[in-house]
């Protein structure tokens, strides 16, 4: 992908975080943490990772961002005005901010992983194909042959082939979930 | 295996009994006797067990932690295979005399409970094929024979002498646990007996530590002699002995007189290797011995309480025992033979005899004080022949046995004992040994003048009658034993350790014969037919006032340590350990407690904070040095 | 040429935006829309290093499935949370973390 791409998607996500954080509505926060996952989703789409930019917009920016707007509308969050500010909490919350990212930065130039571009490991689909082999579904080859990359089907494959056990565990995770967001919810009704 | 139940038995019987003896009531007596039956019957089947290549049985791997292995297993071989015949059946018959003696006893499942605790951990010396394991039987025989002296706790006395007999065994204990350790440390951490006498008889890390520093082996063995010291009731500790016989009479014949008492000269011919291989110590084993049997021997002569008296015999006995496993190592210096322990050894053997027929005298003087209605003064009684004819002609068998009488078994095994001393090459020893042999031969007689012949002194003495049968039956089957014991026809079938007779030994045997002779004359000549104690020493009769110099010696040090102590307890104790620590801590707590804010953004500041931390260290500085 | 590092950076820069706005705001509702953030950073990171890890020539699908399970687990987290908040903003009327100080000892 071309590079000016990458950092036009890199800005739009780290811009609407930066909007996130500073942003002095909530609704504002909300929509901008929305917008930030849209490029998100799209760094992941150059990733070659479609599947997951698609479930990121669909749960995120879908799902997550709903709830969360209904939250802040449901408990009318104003803005927060007259508040002073925390100047402390803001100072050390900037410092560690910075800190880390000088960190992430040393990490990254220091190791010859880091290195690696999209040109030095080019997807090999035909010879994927052949592989992988008689391991996977024969839909899966035929789509590597014809050279297109079954990114949905790779994943559901690895998902029930590998993780079939761990998938269920997400799902009675879930169920508590949902059981303790009804509990939580509940209203505690004075004793009669 | 058999070897499993006979010490596991009696565990579970006093594991039941003593969880259980507020429900079991009168069960508790069948568990305990039957249980002790039946480790009986398996004792004898193990005595046809013949001999293994390799001896140690592995039970229980009881601690297993890096190089370190402290393992639960027996070693069964002649010694252990002798010895558990004689503990199983003079246990088996003292249960059998409790169901009589302590037929009115409130406290009866906790005394069979007792009883089967110590049968457990005598067995566990027995069997030990470690020094580490019978470390720890040493310790429950010494926690179980301090329940039994105290049964009787509501008196001051028997609680006073559990806890004395408790104490002294401890301060054995503690030499024992060093000596054990020190071989330990020798040995590159293996204390099986069998590794430690090959480590001796091969060569091996010990025999190096033998060669470069005699002194420390010597060190070791004295160590682990001052374990006998407590258990034996050797000099200085004697002195719990006969303030043990505050328990009851079976339990003095049990523990005091044949099983627990012998533990230690048991453990002394277990380690006989060690013994030899330092003449010093086996030269100060010999004198400890022999001072101890002379001694007690004298204090004997002017006690007035039958138990006291026998009790007084027991000491005088065992340490004949120690004084001969001291002279067979001197001894075999002398070339007497390389491994003396090997076919025969005269303080297992004596040991043996003693066995049958110390507990019968015990059992037998129970005997008379269940008559006389727990009068235990020798010269409250008399005339006791005519009433209790049975008792009698058992309690002289067993006092001709200890005396030495010929053709009884104590005559067999006295005479080795002394032979040995005569072999050892120290002249003292042997003259000790005869004079203790004459007044041994004095004092039974008298004991047995004063309680048995004459005419009563009291109304108990006048209206006692025989025992009831279960107390009669243990006496007379262990006056059979006390005469044929002796002889090859018993002791060969029950691996007694017989050392082969040696001829030429024309000194020994006359002068056994002559000390015998003195005695008993003396005796008849000085008491027959008095009612008073004719001859008076104070200080044989207050025990050469060893208790009050204990009691002057402890005094004084106590004072002082005390001194020592507190002043310690003040200013290192109080001042360094308690409240510089509690200052430090409180100024700390006082810290940190600012970062216990409550506060969610605090909390996630310290979190990040942590990360880069984290982070620095694994990423950046670690690389660098190095790993 | 864009690099698995370039992707790196981003994703650190997005988890320390997350992380700054933690620590700074008080709007609980906002401090976990950062703490959103910060996991899709993780998932970003998560991501790069598999499409930069060929296997058979293909991404490392192992990693996507961990970016499925953290979607999932956070979409079940923020269901919680939030009623977490509202149960808060019943008890307090309020939304300030400030508001939320009983663990102080």
């Amino acid at each position: 992908m071309p590079p000016l791409l990458f950092y036009l998607l890199a800005l739009i996500t780290l811009g609407f975080g930066f909007l996130v954080v500073t942003g002095r509505n909530p609704v504002t926060c909300a929509l901008a943490l929305a917008a930030s996952f849209v490029g998100l989703a799209a760094l992941f789409l150059s990733l070659d990772a479609y599947f997951i930019g698609v479930i990121q917009i669909l749960v995120y920016a879908g799902a997550v961002m709903v709830l969360f707007l209904f939250i802040i509308m449901l408990l009318d969050i104003k803005t927060e005005e007259g508040k002073k500010l925390n100047l402390p909490a803001i100072v050390s919350g900037v410092l560690l901010a910075v800190l880390l990212t000088l960190q992430i930065i040393a990490v990254v130039g220091s190791t010859s992983l880091a290195q690696k571009g999209t040109q030095d490991t080019p997807l090999a689909l035909a010879d994927a194909a052949g592989k992988i082999g008689r391991a996977a579904l024969p839909t899966i080859t035929n789509d590597l042959k014809a050279g297109e990359l079954p990114d949905a089907k790779l994943i559901g494959f690895t998902l029930f082939d590998q993780y079939g056990f761990h998938l269920q565990v997400i799902g009675l995770l879930l169920l508590v979930g949902t059981i303790g967001v009804v509990v939580l919810s509940k209203r505690e009704r004075s004793a009669p | 295996m058999h070897a499993s139940i006979i010490l596991l038995l009696p565990f579970f019987s006093a594991l039941v009994i003593l969880l259980g003896h507020r429900h079991l009531k009168g069960a508790a007596v069948l568990i305990s006797v039957g249980s002790s039956v039946i480790s009986f019957i398996a004792c004898v089947a193990l005595l046809a067990v013949a001999d293994d290549k390799d001896n140690t049985k592995l039970l229980l791997p009881f601690l297993d932690v890096g190089q370190f292995h402290a393992n639960i297993d027996v070693l069964i071989d002649k010694q252990s295979r002798g010895m558990m015949f004689i503990v199983s059946f003079i246990g088996m018959l003292v249960h059998l005399f409790s169901l009589g003696y302590m037929k009115d006893d409130d406290a009866k499942p906790r005394f069979f409970g007792s009883l089967s605790l110590f049968m457990f951990s005598m067995t566990g010396i027995v069997l030990a094929g470690n020094l580490i394991m019978m470390f720890i039987f040493w310790e429950l025989v010494g926690l179980s024979s301090y329940l039994l002296i105290g049964h009787w706790y509501q008196k001051a006395s028997a609680a006073e002498a559990c806890k004395k007999a408790f104490l002294t065994n401890r301060i054995g204990d503690f030499g024992f646990m060093i000596g054990i350790l020190l071989l330990f440390g020798l040995n590159k951490g293996d204390v099986s007996l069998d590794n430690l006498r090959d480590a001796f008889v091969h060569g091996g890390a010990l025999f190096d530590a033998q060669k470069s520093n005699p002194g420390i082996i010597t060190a070791a063995a004295l160590c682990i002699f001052m374990g006998a010291m407590g258990k034996s009731a050797q000099f200085p500790l004697h002195v719990w002995l006969p303030d043990a016989m505050e328990g009851p009479t079976p339990v003095s014949a049990l523990i005091h007189a044949a099983t627990m008492v012998a533990a230690g000269v048991y453990m002394l011919v277990r380690v006989s290797f060690l013994i030899e291989a330092s003449p010093l110590a086996a030269e100060i084993i010999a004198g400890i011995g022999c001072f101890t049997a002379l001694m007690a021997a004298l204090m004997a002569t002017q006690q007035n309480d039958i138990k006291r008296v026998l009790a007084y015999s027991t000491l005088s006995q065992l340490g004949y025992m120690v004084m001969a496993v001291g002279a067979v190592a001197m001894a075999a210096k002398n070339g007497y033979e390389p491994h003396a322990a090997e076919p025969g050894h005269p303080a297992m053997f004596h040991l043996y005899t003693h066995a049958f027929f110390k507990a019968m005298l015990f059992l037998g003087s129970g005997a008379v004080i269940y008559a006389c209605h727990h009068e235990q003064d020798i010269w409250k009684m008399g005339g006791l022949r005519k009433h209790m004819p049975v008792t009698f002609y058992t309690f002289a068998i067993g006092t001709a046995a200890l005396m030495g009488v010929p053709f009884f078994s104590g005559f067999l095994s006295k005479e080795a004992v002394l032979g040995v001393a005569f072999d050892s090459g120290c002249k003292v020893l042997f003259i000790a040994g005869a004079v203790t042999a004459a007044l041994t031969a004095f004092y039974m007689t008298r004991l047995l003048i004063v309680a048995f012949f004459g005419k009563p002194r009291t109304d108990s003495a006048h209206h006692a009658t025989e025992a009831p049968m279960i107390m009669i039956l243990p006496l007379a089957i262990l006056a059979i034993f006390s005469v044929l014991s002796g002889y090859d026809i018993l002791a060969t079938p029950l691996q007694a350790m017989k050392p082969p007779h040696v001829e030429g030994h024309q000194t020994v045997l006359w002068a056994s014969l002559i000390a015998l002779a003195v005695g008993v004359s003396g005796a008849i000549y000085l008491y027959r037919g008095k009612d008073k104690d004719p001859v008076n020493i104070k200080l044989f009769a207050n025990k050469f006032y060893f208790d009050e110099i204990y009691a002057v010696i402890i005094l004084i040090c106590q004072d002082r340590l005390a001194w020592v102590v507190n002043a310690l307890e003040r200013i290192v104790v109080d001042g360094l350990v308690a409240r510089l620590p509690t200052a430090i801590v409180a100024r700390l707590g006082a810290a940190t407690r600012m970062l216990q804010g409550g506060h969610l953004q605090g909390y996630t500041f310290l979190l990040g904070s942590g990360v880069i931390a984290v982070v620095y260290l694994v990423v950046f500085v670690l690389p660098r040095l190095g790993h | 040429m864009i690099t698995l590092g370039h992707y790196l950076v981003v994703s650190g820069m997005l988890f320390a935006l997350g992380l700054a706005g933690v620590i700074a705001r008080r709007n609980i509702i906002i401090v976990y829309m950062c703490l959103e953030m910060m996991l899709s950073a993780a998932n970003l990171a998560l991501v790069g290093f598999s499409r930069f890890h060929l296997v058979n020539g293909l991404p490392d699908y192992t990693a996507q499935s961990l970016v499925f399970f953290t979607i999932t687990v956070a979409a079940a987290e923020v269901a919680v949370g939030l009623a977490i908040i509202v149960a808060l903003f019943r008890s307090k009327q309020s939304v300030d973390v400030e508001s939320v100080t009983k663990l102080q000892g």
